[in-house]
This record gives C-alpha cells, structure tokens and sequence, in this order.
C-alpha cells in the first residue's frame, strides 16, 4: 500500500532522510519509531505530497505522488502533528470545508460528518467552535476529518502527543477500530507503549535511514524477554535474559541495586542505534 | 486544473461571515480617515481644488475606491499568512486534491470579494459626504479588474514569503507607497512627464484613472483596463507557478 524506494531529503547541509526504503502492507498498523527530529515527519509529507524528495520514489496505493499528486492525495487521510482546524469555525463547518476539498457530494457530506464525528464521540460538538475545545477533543476532530473521506491509508503524525494518558488510551482504541474497518494506517510516534499495543509492524528510523523492521515481538525477542538496569561507573547499563531466573540471579548479584522489568521496544531501539528514543 | 476552487473559496466565505460586521467596521475606517482628512479637511484649502471641473471630494472618492478594492483584495495575502505559518491550513489544502490552479483561483475570488466590499462601503461613505458618482458597470469593472490583480500578486508573492514580518515588508514597501502616489489623492496628469511615466507603471493609477472617468462621465481610458487585465492574468499565472512550487 505504501513504497519508499531510496528517499533522500536533505535541508540544506543537514541530511533528514539517506535513502529510506520501506513496504507498508495494506491493511497494516505500522509504526514509524525514532527521535524528535529523525525524519518521521518529513517522511510523511513526502507520502501526502507536502514536501518534494531529493531522490527516490514514494507510492501510495500504487500512485507516484510525485507524478500524480492529486490522485494519490485523494487516497490519503493526514492529522498533521501540529492542530491545523479552523479556529474560527465550528466542528461541523471544518468537516464541510474538507468534503469539498475531497469534492465529496452534498448528501454524502452531510452524513459522513455525522458518522466520522460519532465514531470519535463527537456529534454533542458540532456546532461548536474549535476554539472552545480542549486539545484532546481538537485531536479527535481531527481525525474524523481525516476518516470523512474514507482514505485507503490514514497517516497520523504524533496523534497523542502532549494528551494526558486517559485521552491517549482512548485514542488507541480509535485506532485500532480504523484498522479493524481495513484502514492501513501509517503513524509516527516516540511513545513506546503506544507503538507496543497498536503495531502489527514498527520501523525504527535512525541516521537518515531504517535501521530496524519488523513485528514488536520479533524484535524484542532477539534480545530476550527480561532486562536488568543498574548504574555501574559509567552510568545505566542494561542487560538482558530469555528467562526471569537467569535476569533475578544476575541482579542478586550485583554491587548495588537493580531494576528487574521486562525487554520493551526502546530497548530495541537502544541497542541498534546506541540511543535513547525520547 | 482548477480542481477544489469552489471548496477555498467557500472557507474564505465562512470566515468573512463570522466577521461579519466586525471586518465590515474595519473596511470603513481608511476611507473614512482619508475623506475626512484629505477630502473634508485639506479640501476646504483653497488651491486644493479638484481636476477637469470636479471638486476635491468628486476627485477623490472614486480613487478612494480604487485603493480600498486594492488595500483589501491585498489583505488576502495576509490570511494565508495567518493560515500558512500559524494555523497551519494551508497544510491541509495541500494534503487534499486541489490543484494549485483551484487554490489561487478560490483565494482570489475571496480578495475580489473583499475589494469589491470595501468599495461599494467606500462609496456609500462618499455619499455620506456629499459626493454621489455614477458607478455604473464600466466603475465596477475596473474595481474588479484592480482587485483581480492585486489579489493575484497577494497570493503569489504569499507563496515568496518567510514569515509575518516579510508580510509586513511587503506592504509598506509596495502596497503603501502605491496607495499615495497611484492616483488616489492628486492627478497624476499635473507632474512633470517623468514622474507621470513612473507612476504609469503602477496599477492602481490605471484603475483609479479607469474607476474616475467611469464615475464622472469622461471618456473611458481603454488602455488602462487592458492593462489591469493583461496584468492580473500574468499575475494569476505567476500565483499558479508559487503555489504548485510551494513545497519543502
């Protein structure tokens, strides 16, 4: 559903994307994994036509955006990172904007916004203006603005970034009943948890590049299932186990005190790229 | 190639109808400012007569109404700025499948609108003063043809721009200067042939010289509509080409 094939991007000196080569399969829950500034959001605007690659191919749906970007933003839905609503109108009226945008007929307007603003819960706020909404409701707005037109591939861009934990679960549970519907969703986060509990696939981006692919379990396993943190001389050290005995036995002995906790996805992360995500 | 026009153009309609009244109050106060200064004020000097028979006020209403469809067609830009680096919009547009044809297209329906309100209110504020030109079609025209322009340019150089201060560069360096020296306040026809070339260059003269002879029964200056059209279609293009370029 969704090819890069060799995408470079460059700001000036500085190297965003060294030739990125991915496959998203249709129908998939694919987290896009990396730190602030990594490219995640420069590889999504180059998928919805908002930024040129310097060199390589991106397809949607089997659409060249580059060569046909009006075809192939068709097939998208975004929710941008940053809130991008029409402070000054209503729910309802930014929902109508992106009908016509998406040259949707009257009738078929008038009921998508109802059914998208249902499926976040949230018809009661039609009528009123985004202004009035709290940040967490803006974000779901959002996101049944970008359902309205039922795209093949949703993108979504940090979509819970800075909502506190109860909206960021609830969200979750949006996302995974879009995918549930046959949606293929494309979503960049640095939240671990996040990508552990939505993911079907994640792709860790480091240096311009991919430096890791696959299910959250098939990575995490080549580390093994527990992991021991303890500051030694040199700072926090991590070491890892298949078994829970092995890890309890390795902690008892060491000097000082350790943290016993299961193998996650920024230990992942740490291990291929020597960095932390967040 | 103009794919999504109807949808730009129905957003800027949304915002100019939740302003409301408030953007109809602002539209007023230049106008009002200028005939009360330079038309009621400075008018009553002697010596500050009008030009080929009219009064100060007759002179200056019509050119009033140049520069208010200008002022406002130009305000366009300053909305896309507002969309582009703050509310983020104009991300949204581009994520959707409009063409930049229809983008410009709906962006400048919406300076138009907004040039053509400030004129028929700079008008009707004329009357207030005692002045009451003959707007007929050929009045209408130029004003549409002069807002098409500078709606146009405000969407292409929109595209140029970095930030609000360019914006704010912008305006004092080309919409400022052109307000006082296009015609709007003194004839052109009185300075020295010099000056009167340099000041044929810009625009807004054609329109206030076009928008004057319509209102006061002169013969119509044909050139100078040929000329606003000619240059609002190049200035359309040149919109195009920025916003289909306006990519990272």
């Amino acid at each position: 559903m969704i090819v890069l094939d060799g995408i470079a991007k460059s700001y000036g000196p500085r190297k965003a994307l060294a030739g990125v080569d991915l496959h998203v399969r249709a129908g998939e829950l694919f987290a896009y994994l990396g730190p602030n500034g990594a490219g995640k959001t420069t590889t999504i605007r180059i998928l919805t036509g908002l930024t040129l690659p310097d060199g390589g191919r991106a397809l949607v749906g089997g659409v060249d955006v580059a060569a046909e970007p009006t075809q192939a933003k068709a097939l998208c839905g975004v929710v941008a990172q940053a809130v991008n609503l029409d402070q000054d109108l209503t729910v309802a009226e930014n929902m109508e904007v992106h009908g016509r945008l998406f040259c949707m007929p009257k009738q078929l307007r008038r009921s998508r916004t109802a059914e998208s603003l249902e499926r976040l819960e949230m018809s009661d706020r039609s009528a009123s203006l985004v202004r009035e909404l709290s940040g967490g409701q803006r974000r779901r707005v959002m996101i049944a603005r970008a359902l309205m037109h039922e795209p093949r591939v949703l993108f979504l861009d940090e979509p819970t970034v800075g909502l506190d934990p109860t909206i960021r679960r609830k969200l979750w549970t949006v996302m995974k009943r879009i995918r549930e519907g046959g949606t293929t969703i494309f979503l960049t986060t640095h939240y671990i948890e996040e990508a552990e509990f939505l993911a079907d696939r994640v792709a860790f981006l480091h240096g311009g590049a991919v430096a890791a692919l696959g299910t959250p379990q098939e990575l995490m396993a080549g580390l093994g299932a527990w992991a021991v943190d303890a500051l030694n001389g040199e700072g926090m050290q991590t070491d890892y186990f298949q078994h829970r005995d092995e890890a309890q036995a390795f902690g008892s002995g060491l000097p000082g005190p350790f943290t016993l906790r299961r193998v996650n996805l920024e230990d992942v992360f740490h291990r291929v790229t020597g960095r932390k995500l967040a | 190639m103009i794919q999504g026009w109807s949808a730009v153009y129905y957003r800027e309609a949304l915002l100019m109808r939740r302003r409301g009244l408030k953007m109809l109050a602002t539209m007023c106060v230049s106008p009002l400012l200028y005939l009360l200064a330079f038309g009621w004020g400075l008018g009553q000097v002697e010596g500050m007569g009008g030009h080929a028979g009219l009064s100060y006020l007759q002179f200056l209403v019509p050119g009033l109404a140049a520069m208010s469809s200008m002022t406002q067609a130009w305000s366009v830009a300053g909305e896309i700025n507002v969309a582009r680096f703050y509310w983020r919009i104009f991300d949204e547009i581009q994520s959707a499948p409009v063409a930049p044809g229809g983008y410009v297209l709906g962006e400048v329906l919406a300076g138009m609108t907004r040039g053509l309100l400030a004129s028929v209110l700079t008008v009707l504020l004329g009357a207030l003063f005692g002045v009451h030109p003959w707007c007929g079609p050929v009045f209408w025209l130029a004003l549409m043809l002069n807002s098409f322009f500078f709606a146009s340019l405000a969407v292409g150089l929109a595209m140029l721009i970095k930030s609000h201060a360019d914006q704010a560069m912008l305006t004092s360096f080309v919409i400022t200067p052109m307000a006082f020296l296009g015609g709007t306040f003194f004839p052109v026809e009185r300075l020295p042939d010099w000056a009167q070339g340099l000041l044929l260059c810009l625009p807004l003269t054609h329109a206030s010289r076009a928008a004057r002879a319509a209102a006061t029964g002169a013969e119509l200056p044909l050139t100078s509509l040929g000329l606003l059209l000619a240059a609002g279609f190049a200035a359309f293009l040149f919109a195009v080409r920025r916003v289909a370029r306006a990519k990272d």
